[in-house]
């Protein structure tokens, strides 16, 4: 690769050809600010439409100032970034931009995690001029069942677009009309729920103000707990211990189970229990289909659907209901933990403690904006009483513990209550990309094969971080391809080879977010450092192998579920409150 | 004899159709159908006087042509031969002119690329083939290689008319140098500059040019598949582009080896919804790809990887219609028409208020003078020029001192204007140059794609600001906050929409500061032309108690008795001017 | 008409569509051509001048004259009637009297194509503003 010379504010770097002042700067320690610039470097994302005109500067020989983050260097070339030419212009954008933003910092959701808030502290805004005769671009606020858009405060950086049409594909959110008027959204400007949007909430991760949010539910769940008739049970998915440290000024990556059920306790849930049972119970379900499905292909019944996709990811599911509604008996019907969880709450648990599901809350702590809406999906509920009664987000946890003047860094480790917080390694790992369908290898390798998996517990070619990935288990004999997508521009790719007939894979593992839930959209914010992801896939590792047992069939309160109430794994009982079918939600539009 | 009647656009609103039919029955009612040929063509230019007739070969000039004129215009004209002199073009000083000829208006022209428009019946390719037409593709695929076209086109020094006035041959050799295995070649019809019209009066009067020229340049860049993306407000346009690309497919001119050599070559019509913005090549390119039309950083340019990633040249009508000229006639020929940096000729469309609106062809390096004093036939009604402004809503005013300053490219940006795509809009000493500058700026508010923010934000900022200042509700500091907004929205924008936008403000604030500070200062508009400033009031002295203003105002502001002095009140008035009509007696004044 | 195979194929094609436009190219260029004014305000007409426009339009286009035939108001030469001027390129112009098809065919043949004076010649007694 040819290598330039560039001067940065007199600083001389080596860069390769290619490179952007942006990048150059940084490697030479000067931060240029950004703001609508975003690279997600694990995935391949880049959004840099150069539409906010930040990181504009000064190069020599140029007329107009260049925008950062687009300009590619070239040898010789001559940078300053704070002159006051720079100084002024990014200022004046600035306050371009504050002025057509609402003011309502002190109670919008992104207040402390909002990068224009950011950059109008850096370059300390005083005053937006001509703010009393200022128009401001006002649009009706959108409920989803998962996400709130406010496009009042949309800055039209168009990362959420990225996200949605290049990494997702999933389109739903896109820029609509022209001039001062110009916003983010569905086309025609409908609301989200009648959009083809999964919920999966990549938007939200990476919306750098408060134009796009979760819905929140942190009063709901004060309710809950205040009213002394409700017994208000917690389920924490897997990949929540791995990131709320992170809200608390811990490194990324760094485990708080423990503190996490404390915190919980402390804030008055009546049981703690953990999504990782019901992760182990999903094993149980989608090893045995997928196991079923396999036997009878291999005895040549034709009828079979292979490959088997799992169907633990709401976004996921939404996205094949809306773009291949025809493939919608492809996905095991295997509910996803959250909801196995919810049913068995309300059923099994609710009985031993002898409590009405009425009288039941069952709450989520889910890294996912999706859950939200899964939980409100009406095939979840019995008599308009649904089995998971709302989810929150791992942020939502993290601001009602700081909310509560708890201090997560100093908390106990506590453990999760009985029986539905007993879980496994293989539970565990649901929380990153590729974690499923290991989990689901480990139990079905040694059903299908009567043989122990004893060293050879990991299986690392399912791990990794790529968009897709391919592996091939040997089945004592018969070996099994299994195919791995995170994102869901990644798994049409998937899909669309299956649609062609070419797929040979027997199983495949879609989850929607990048890395999987670790990397979900209800996570605390990775501020486009996809190094973050990583580190909570590694603390997910960890957790897996500091379990006794890693075995999802070897859960003993797994197999005392199955004994005392549901019987066998597929069987009636299962069926009725372990699986789901899937709907066409797929609606053309049309114009006239 | 021939009759010409102009089938442009503006002639046609104005029934030219039914002008053409009614000379058709009369001719056949006077049994001269054979000697006389009747002949829709496209625009004379001459659109102030519309619909127009000219006989030839005398060259006889009609004017505000009606249908019901189609029976002297026989009868006298073309059987006694008696010209009809109330249809003679009147010069501003009232002479009668019979011989187009000689009208001012013509004869500082020099038509290249309008060489066909009022001219040839464009739907007919027979005429066009009669004028040379094809000739340029035929040469250039019998007797040139690509790298012989684009050195002739790069020698010819044509630059694009669509408003950078980059060298076209440049850009076909970047095209033409880039490998590929399929290329484009795009025609931006996507005309927006308020006011222009020369790209559409081209394709309306003389489309097989651009094909023509489209076909060179496919042939020179190495490229196949032509697109011309052109507005849906366009239907004559294209409705006579469709006409001219069949009869070109039937004769071989478009479609597979043509002229019995290698070169294939098609073209088909995108269209655009009317976005400014489109006009840029990127967002014309996205505009195409069924994508948002808006645009993205350059490099990588549309030669590099434009419509569908694919190498693509792009240029505009009116620089596509010079090139069979200057393939004709030689790079050398067309080279010394014009000023050394910009050859050729450029159209303007003249608008305002000058006696002659209209659209005109000179060469580079006139000078505004001779464009709105000769060509343009001065002022209208014998004011006092004030400004005028090139480049549409990115250029800017220039003043009396400008007017000695020969066009071309260099020079309007050297004195804070631009060439444009050739919009030249005259005012007079009653123009606000705030209101003005707030006129120019609405329409850029209006087509910003609102992708960069200080187009988006900072024009719409501007553009308040400026209300404000015609209101009278700015302050001096204001107006260098103006300024400064001026600069950062020219420095930091991401494309020339978003960068020329403040030229129409920087260069009324450069040229005519005094008044905007009496808007500031004085809550007073000079021109007396911002309503909000104004204050119809009555001299007491003159005024006689006649009540005709008060029983005229309609809003019931005027009060007094009869026989007694009359008062305005300010709160209620609209300013209408109705008291000022109805006042015998110079008693109501503006202030 | 069918296809334009090779470049002599448009070459040809335009030879024979010229016509089309020749009057029109001329008009704009007309001192490039010769140039014959019929003098026909209505005494013109009445004697004849129309004829004379006619036969004059015709007969140039046969024997191959590059010509511009225009109509033109009331010469001033009531008693010559008709009357036609001819303006050669380059030449000044010479009004005829007297024209009939005889003499209008004696015009073509001996003062425009050969240069030979012809009778008839009448005194010029104006100017235009061609000549400005």
């Amino acid at each position: 690769m040819e290598n330039v010379k560039v001067t940065i504010d007199n600083q001389t770097v080596e860069v390769p050809k290619g490179t952007t002042i942006y990048k150059a700067a940084k490697q030479i320690g000067i931060d240029i600010p950004v703001l609508c610039y975003m690279e997600l470097e694990d995935i391949g994302i880049e959004n840099k439409p150069g539409g906010c005109r930040v990181c504009s500067v000064e190069v020599e020989g140029r007329h107009n100032l260049a925008p950062a983050c687009a300009t590619e260097v070239f040898d010789g070339m001559a940078v300053k970034t704070h002159t006051m030419r720079v100084i002024n212009a990014r200022r004046t954008i600035v306050e371009f931009l504050l002025s057509d933003h609402p003011k309502d910092c002190l109670t919008c959701k992104k207040s402390g995690n909002c990068e224009l808030q950011d950059l109008a502290i850096k370059l300390g805004i005083r005053e937006i001029p001509g703010q009393e005769y200022a128009e401001m671009s006002t649009y009706k606020t959108d409920y989803s069942p998962s996400i709130v858009r406010e496009l009042d405060k949309c800055i039209m950086c168009r990362r959420c677009e990225s996200m949605c049409n290049d990494f997702q594909t999933v389109g739903a959110l896109n820029a609509i009309n022209r001039g001062f008027d110009a916003a983010v959204a569905p086309a025609f400007e409908m609301d989200l729920q009648y959009s083809p949007c999964t919920y999966c909430g990549q938007c939200v991760a990476v919306c750098p103000t408060g134009a796009l949010t979760e819905v929140d539910h942190s009063r709901d769940l004060i309710d809950a707990i205040s009213d002394p008739n409700t017994t208000v049970v917690a389920q924490t998915a897997p990949a929540v211990r791995a990131a709320l440290g992170e809200e608390f000024g811990m490194e990324p990556g760094t485990l708080v189970t423990g503190k996490m059920v404390s915190a919980l306790r402390e804030l008055g849930f009546d049981y703690v229990f953990d999504t990782d049972f019901a992760a182990d119970l999903t094993i149980m379900e989608e090893g045995h289909e997928l196991l079923d499905r396999l036997n009878r292909h291999l005895q040549g019944d034709s009828d079979v659907k292979l490959p088997m996709l799992t169907s633990c990811c709401p976004a996921w599911v939404r996205f094949i209901e809306h773009h291949f509604p025809d493939m919608k008996d492809i996905p095991s019907s295997a509910r996803s933990p959250q909801q196995m969880f919810g049913s068995i709450a309300k059923t099994y648990f609710a009985d031993q403690i002898e409590t009405p599901r009425e009288k039941m809350v069952v709450v989520s702590v889910m890294p996912c904006l999706a859950k939200k809406y899964e939980s409100q999906r009406e095939e979840f509920a019995e008599d308009g009483n649904p089995d998971v009664d709302f989810s929150v987000t791992t942020r939502e946890l993290a601001h009602l513990i700081k909310e509560a003047n708890l201090d997560l860094k100093n908390l106990s480790d506590d453990d999760f209550d009985r029986p539905m917080g007993e879980s496994t390694g293989a539970g565990v790992i649901f929380g990153t990309t590729g974690g499923v369908i290991e989990a689901a290898t480990r139990t079905a390798y040694e059903l299908q094969t009567g043989q122990q998996l004893n060293d050879q517990i990991v299986f690392e070619q399912l791990r990794g971080f790529e968009g897709i990935r391919k592996a091939n288990v040997d089945f004592n004999g018969t070996p099994i391809n299994i195919g791995i997508a995170h994102g869901l521009g990644n798994a049409r790719k998937l899909l669309e080879q299956i649609k062609r007939g070419e797929s040979d894979f027997h199983a495949i593992e879609i989850m929607a977010c990048p890395g999987g839930c670790i990397g979900g959209g209800g996570q605390p914010l990775h501020h486009n450092d996809t190094k973050i992801l990583k580190a909570r896939q590694q603390a997910i590792y960890q957790e897996d192998q500091n379990k006794p047992i890693r075995k999802s069939h070897e859960n003993p309160q797994i197999q005392k579920l199955y004994k005392d109430f549901l019987g066998e794994p597929l069987g009636q009982k299962a069926h009725e409150l372990l699986h789901t079918k899937y709907f066409d939600l797929s609606r053309k539009i049309e114009i006239s | 004899m021939h009759l010409l009647v102009c089938g442009g656009t503006g002639c046609r609103a104005s029934a030219s159709d039914s002008i053409a039919e009614s000379l058709k029955e009369q001719l056949h009612h006077h049994n001269m159908d054979h000697e006389v040929q009747v002949i829709l063509t496209g625009c004379f230019g001459f659109c102030e006087k519309g619909p127009i007739v000219k006989v030839l070969p005398d060259n006889t000039f009609y004017t505000e042509v009606k249908p019901e004129d189609a029976s002297d215009i026989v009868a006298e004209h073309l059987v006694k031969g008696r010209q009809v002199e109330r249809l003679l073009y009147k010069a501003p000083s009232g002479e009668q002119v019979t011989d187009s000829r000689h009208m001012d208006f013509y004869k500082k022209q020099i038509r290249i690329a309008l060489r066909n428009c009022g001219f040839i019946d464009p739907e007919n390719i027979d005429e066009y083939i009669a004028r040379d037409g094809y000739l340029a593709l035929g040469t250039v695929l019998n007797e040139m290689t690509p790298q012989q076209v684009i050195d002739q086109v790069k020698e010819s020094g044509l630059r694009g008319r669509g408003g950078g006035g980059f060298p076209a041959g440049k850009k076909w050799e970047f095209a033409y140098k880039n490998e590929s295995d399929q290329k484009y070649v795009v025609c931006n019809a996507d005309e927006g500059d308020p006011g222009a019209f020369m790209d559409r009066s081209i394709l309306e009067g003389d489309p097989h040019a651009v094909l023509e020229a489209m076909a060179i340049c496919g042939y020179a860049t190495g490229a196949d598949q032509g697109l011309i993306y052109i507005r849906a407000e366009y239907p004559l346009a294209i409705k006579r582009l469709k006409i001219a690309i069949e009869q070109a497919r039937e004769y071989g001119l478009l479609g597979q080896q043509i002229f019995d050599s290698h070169f294939n070559f098609d073209i088909q019509l995108r269209y655009g919804a009317g976005a400014f913005v489109c006009g840029e090549e990127t967002a014309l390119i996205h505009s195409m790809e069924g994508e948002r039309g808006e645009p993205t950083f350059k490099p990588p340019y549309p030669a590099q990887s434009g419509y569908l990633e694919k190498p693509t040249n792009v240029n505009n009508v009116e620089t596509y219609a010079n090139v069979p000229v200057i393939i004709n006639k030689g790079p050398g020929w067309f080279s010394k028409i014009g000023t050394q940096k910009a050859t050729g000729t450029k159209v303007f469309a003249l608008a305002g208020k000058v006696n002659n609106v209209g659209l005109i062809e000179v060469p580079m390096g006139t000078t505004l003078r001779e464009v709105i004093f000769e060509i343009g036939g001065g002022i209208k009604g014998g004011k006092k020029f004030k400004a005028v402004q090139t480049g549409g809503p990115s250029g800017g005013c220039l003043t009396e001192e400008h007017l000695d300053t020969p066009i071309d490219f260099d020079n309007l940006l050297a004195v804070g204007s631009m060439m444009g795509s050739g919009g030249m809009i005259v005012m007079d000493e009653d123009d606000c140059m705030v209101s003005v500058a707030k006129f120019f700026l609405e329409f850029t508010v209006e087509e910003s794609c609102g992708k960069c923010a200080p187009c988006r934000v900072g024009n719409k900022r501007m553009h308040e600001l400026l209300e404000r200042i015609t209101q009278g509700k700015a302050e001096k500091k204001d107006l260098q906050r103006l300024k400064n907004m001026c600069h950062v929205i020219a420095d930091t924008s991401l494309c020339g929409l978003g960068q020329t936008a403040p030229s129409p403000v920087l260069s009324t604030m450069e040229n005519f500061w005094d008044e905007y500070v009496a808007h500031v200062e004085d809550q007073r508009c000079p021109a007396g032309s911002c309503k909000e400033l104004m204050r119809y009031e009555i001299i007491p002295e003159n005024c006689v108690g006649c009540t005709a203003c008060a029983r005229k105002c309609p809003v019931g502001a005027i009060t007094g008795e009869r026989k007694q002095v009359h008062e305005i009140d300010q709160d209620k008035c609209i300013k209408c001017g109705a008291c000022l009509d109805a006042c015998k007696f110079d008693a109501v004044t503006i202030k | 008409m069918g296809k334009i195979k090779s470049l002599e194929d448009l070459k040809k094609r335009k030879q024979d569509l010229q016509k089309k436009v020749d009057l029109r190219e001329r008009a704009d260029h007309p001192e490039a051509y010769v140039q014959i004014k019929v003098g026909m305000a209505t005494s013109g007409i009445a004697s004849g001048a129309k004829e004379i426009y006619d036969f004059l339009v015709e007969a140039l286009e046969k024997r191959n004259v590059e010509a511009v035939v225009t109509q033109a108001g009331d010469m001033g030469y009531s008693y010559a009637e008709p009357t036609i001027e001819v303006t050669k390129p380059g030449e000044e112009p010479v009004v005829f009297g007297y024209v009939t098809r005889e003499r209008a065919d004696e015009v073509i043949e001996k003062y425009i194509k050969r240069g030979e004076l012809v009778d008839g010649i009448l005194p010029q007694n104006y100017r235009t503003i061609d000549d400005e």
